[in-house]
């Protein structure tokens, strides 16, 4: 348990490492660059469709197991491998989800009601 | 049979098929009355000089298809044609979209000044996909067939894209192409390109029946027939070559042999066996987790009330994969489909991929190929009811991959339900009775928790620019939600939003896709449903993809020249999104940087550098339209404005500037 959590938070703490370093500016145009909004559309919203409904935007993935996944993926997704999808790249579309505003309350929105 | 050739003089008109016989002998003489310098070529007038094997149409020869008509001499008596408008006219067909040729002048005449202009009554296309794609969209709403005229050779090509839809979707059109067939009759130039000898070959693979009628006769037969097959579960388009000469020729003495029109009986649908109705009902009641997937299943309005009442009495959960609005949304059995995981019983109905319900491919695995994976568990039991399985094709793949089934009924599935239902509560012992209710316990929660999902995905981006589909689709809805709506299309990929949020329940809530996936099919066809729906009263919409308004927009044309009224909301995401995905997805498995050039995505898949104004293109065809509307509070305000429009009869379009799915 102590092992578990202590790798959460070395994970947390890469992760804020990285997003401060990160550019969430250069991360919103990687994220268009490399189509990454393809799929999951521009704020990383998703879809039910195109990327089985994972949301990217605020992910609450740590940034190792976002990079891992990015990485290698599950192969619905294509990998994006350093060659084409350089760290840098992926540290700043990182900070730039977090930068997305959190999404409303459906009970907020009345044609959601 | 023959078509008099235009600018003949009176002893060369005479030789038409009807003394064809007598006339052998005088067959160098029709040679050489071809009209043009050219023609006058012939086996006893050998050329000067060598020549080209294939010569272009000299001016007259042209100028008599695209020029002015020459004066035709005036035929005595009834024309052939004027007798297949009243073949026609017992079929009660409704509407011929169609976009006219000269191979089918004579019957064209005849249907808008013998026959009326009514039943059927002329729509003008501007393309022959738009003409056979509206058909197909009327039949969902409607339940009846429409007939379309099309040109030989180049109409039928323009057409065959729209008649393969039709086939992979079981929808029924009725297609008849002119063709000039007696080569030795009929006008030199371009009738000729525009004739073929058997243009039925075509489109044969995937139609149900076609046929060639030589007389009037044949000709009655041959429509009451086309009506028929078509009309016949699985339903499906058919074809008949419709010689020009016959249409255009008189009436005459057929030997004294009377005329007459068969009249048309409806065929019943085929129903599933009854030893094999009883084995599927004894596993569905044994089973603990059943599953009912459907696909074409509800023909009809009844369909959907079938299904309830079989899935109520398993309390099995339903998977609708939406070829038809087979199964309320809104009911609690309608599940998502990883219930098949789970199951140990599936029955599918009017599937048409039983394989890919209980399998699963992956793209791209080792060495670029992709690889299969079964969604079931061992043992797994499966049913099918498919009435597909009595017209299955060789050539275009349509039937998708084989998989082995435990019973398995080649029968309409509507016309089987009533005794499934029957046999199901036969052999539901007591026992059973308990279990069978816990489960539908769990589904209503499963339903409840799965709407609060949705609800959370869709308040996703809401305020974004593009706007995002599901905004696009619950602003739509809070503007039409107390109509008598019908969506019409939705082929811009909206992320099933209206499936997933809208309350539909009934048959013309949601009419299905295209069948082939052929792209182009959503303008026409939401123009044909909106069509069958204005004269029932009900209001359309439908949601409108970029792409698939560019394959043919000129429908555009038609609904306002026929005052077709139709919302129809741009779902513009500036590309061909299926492709931009697909190509993106190969280099990345290829460690490629993709090339976009200077656009969005992967270049050749954008459409954008510059951006189609589709406001402007839909104005100057005669709708209301509006756009680009980014921002999302601009888009309430706009939809009610132009629903006013569609209320008072008009077509209106909104460009709106969307995510991508």
């Amino acid at each position: 348990m102590k092992i578990r959590v202590a790798l959460i938070v070395a994970a947390c703490a890469f992760a804020a490492g990285a997003a401060q370093a990160a550019s969430p500016e250069n991360g919103r145009k990687a994220f268009v660059a490399h189509g990454c909004w393809q799929c999951h559309g521009f704020e990383g919203q998703g879809s039910a469709v195109t990327s089985n409904g994972a949301v990217l935007s605020n992910t609450e993935l740590p940034f190792e197991a976002f990079e891992g996944f990015v990485r290698g993926t599950n192969r619905a997704m294509p990998p994006y491998r350093e060659a084409i999808l350089p760290s840098a790249d992926l540290a700043d579309i990182y900070a730039f989800l977090h930068t997305v505003p959190k999404p409303k309350d459906p009970n907020s929105i009345p044609l959601l009601k | 049979m023959a078509r008099k050739d235009l600018g003949r003089d009176d002893s060369q008109t005479k030789l038409n098929r009807r003394n064809f016989l007598t006339g052998v002998a005088v067959a160098g003489a029709a040679v050489t009355a071809a009209p043009g310098a050219n023609a006058a070529t012939s086996a006893e007038t050998p050329a000067a000089s060598p020549r080209p094997s294939a010569l272009p149409p000299t001016a007259k020869m042209a100028a008599a298809e695209t020029g002015t008509p020459a004066e035709l001499k005036h035929e005595g008596g009834k024309p052939g044609s004027d007798f297949m408008v009243d073949v026609i006219k017992t079929l009660d067909i409704k509407y011929l979209p169609c976009n006219p040729a000269s191979s089918f002048r004579a019957l064209h005449e005849s249907l808008i000044d013998y026959g009326k202009n009514t039943s059927p009554e002329f729509l003008t296309c501007m393309h022959e996909e738009s003409a056979v794609g509206m058909a197909h969209g009327y039949f969902k709403i409607a339940g009846k067939p429409l007939m379309t005229l099309v040109h030989g050779t180049v109409g039928l090509q323009h057409a065959a894209m729209g008649i393969y839809n039709a086939w992979c979707d079981r929808v029924p059109v009725i297609v008849v192409g002119g063709n000039d067939l007696d080569a030795a009759h009929r006008p030199p130039g371009v009738p000729t390109f525009h004739s073929a000898q058997d243009i039925n070959a075509l489109v044969r693979d995937f139609t149900k029946w076609d046929d060639t009628p030589t007389s009037p006769q044949h000709f009655a037969q041959s429509m009451v027939r086309m009506y028929k097959t078509a009309m016949t579960p699985p339903y499906g388009p058919v074809m008949m070559s419709l010689d020009a000469g016959l249409q255009q020729e008189p009436m005459r003495d057929y030997g004294g042999e009377k005329l007459y029109i068969p009249r048309y009986v409806p065929s019943s649908p085929p129903q599933g066996d009854t030893g094999a109705v009883k084995e599927a009902a004894k596993l569905l009641v044994n089973a603990e987790r059943p599953v009912i997937v459907v696909d074409r299943a509800a023909r009809t309005p009844n369909g959907i009330k079938l299904l309830v009442e079989l899935a109520e009495l398993l309390q099995a959960a339903v998977v609708d994969q939406g070829g038809r609005m087979n199964f309320p949304k809104t009911h609690y059995l309608n599940r998502p489909p990883n219930v098949i995981g789970p199951a140990d019983v599936i029955i599918g109905m009017e599937l048409s991929d039983f394989w890919a319900v209980v399998n699963g491919y992956v793209d791209n695995g080792d060495h670029g190929i992709g690889f299969n994976e079964t969604k079931i568990k061992p043992g797994t039991k499966l049913i099918s009811i498919n009435s597909v399985e009595l017209i299955t094709k060789s050539n275009y793949q349509d039937f998708q991959r084989f998989q082995v089934v435990d019973v398995s009924m080649p029968a309409d599935a509507e016309a089987t339900l009533p005794a499934l239902i029957e046999a199901v509560k036969s052999a539901i012992p007591d026992s059973r009775k308990d279990a069978i209710a816990k489960r539908g316990e769990a589904f209503r929660k499963a339903s409840a928790n799965g709407r609060e999902n949705v609800r959370k995905a869709a308040a996703l981006s809401w305020d974004a620019s593009p706007i995002s589909t599901a905004r696009l689709c619950m602003e739509l809805w809070g503007q039409i939600k107390d109509l008598d709506w019908s969506l019409v299309a939705s082929e811009g990929n909206v992320s099933n939003w209206p499936n997933r949020l809208w309350p539909m329940e009934k048959h013309h809530h949601w009419l299905g896709r295209s069948g082939g996936y052929g792209v182009g099919y959503g303008a026409p066809a939401s123009v044909g449903a909106a069509l069958a729906n204005r004269d029932l009263g009900r209001f359309s919409v439908s949601i409108q993809g970029d792409g698939d308004l560019m394959y043919a927009p000129g429908v555009l044309w038609t609904a306002a020249r026929h005052k077709i009224p139709l919302l129809s909301v741009m779902h513009n995401n500036r590309g061909y999104h299926q492709e931009v995905m697909h190509v993106q997805r190969l280099a990345n498995f290829r460690n490629r940087v993709v090339y976009n050039g200077n656009d969005l995505s992967p270049l050749g898949t954008s459409i954008e550098n510059p951006d189609i104004e589709y406001h402007k293109l839909a104005e100057s065809m005669g709708w209301w339209a509006k756009g680009p509307i980014k921002d999302p509070a601009d888009l309430g305000p706009a939809l009610k404005e132009a629903i006013a429009v569609v209320k008072s009869g008009q077509p209106a379009l909104l460009n709106v500037w969307t995510q991508p799915r």
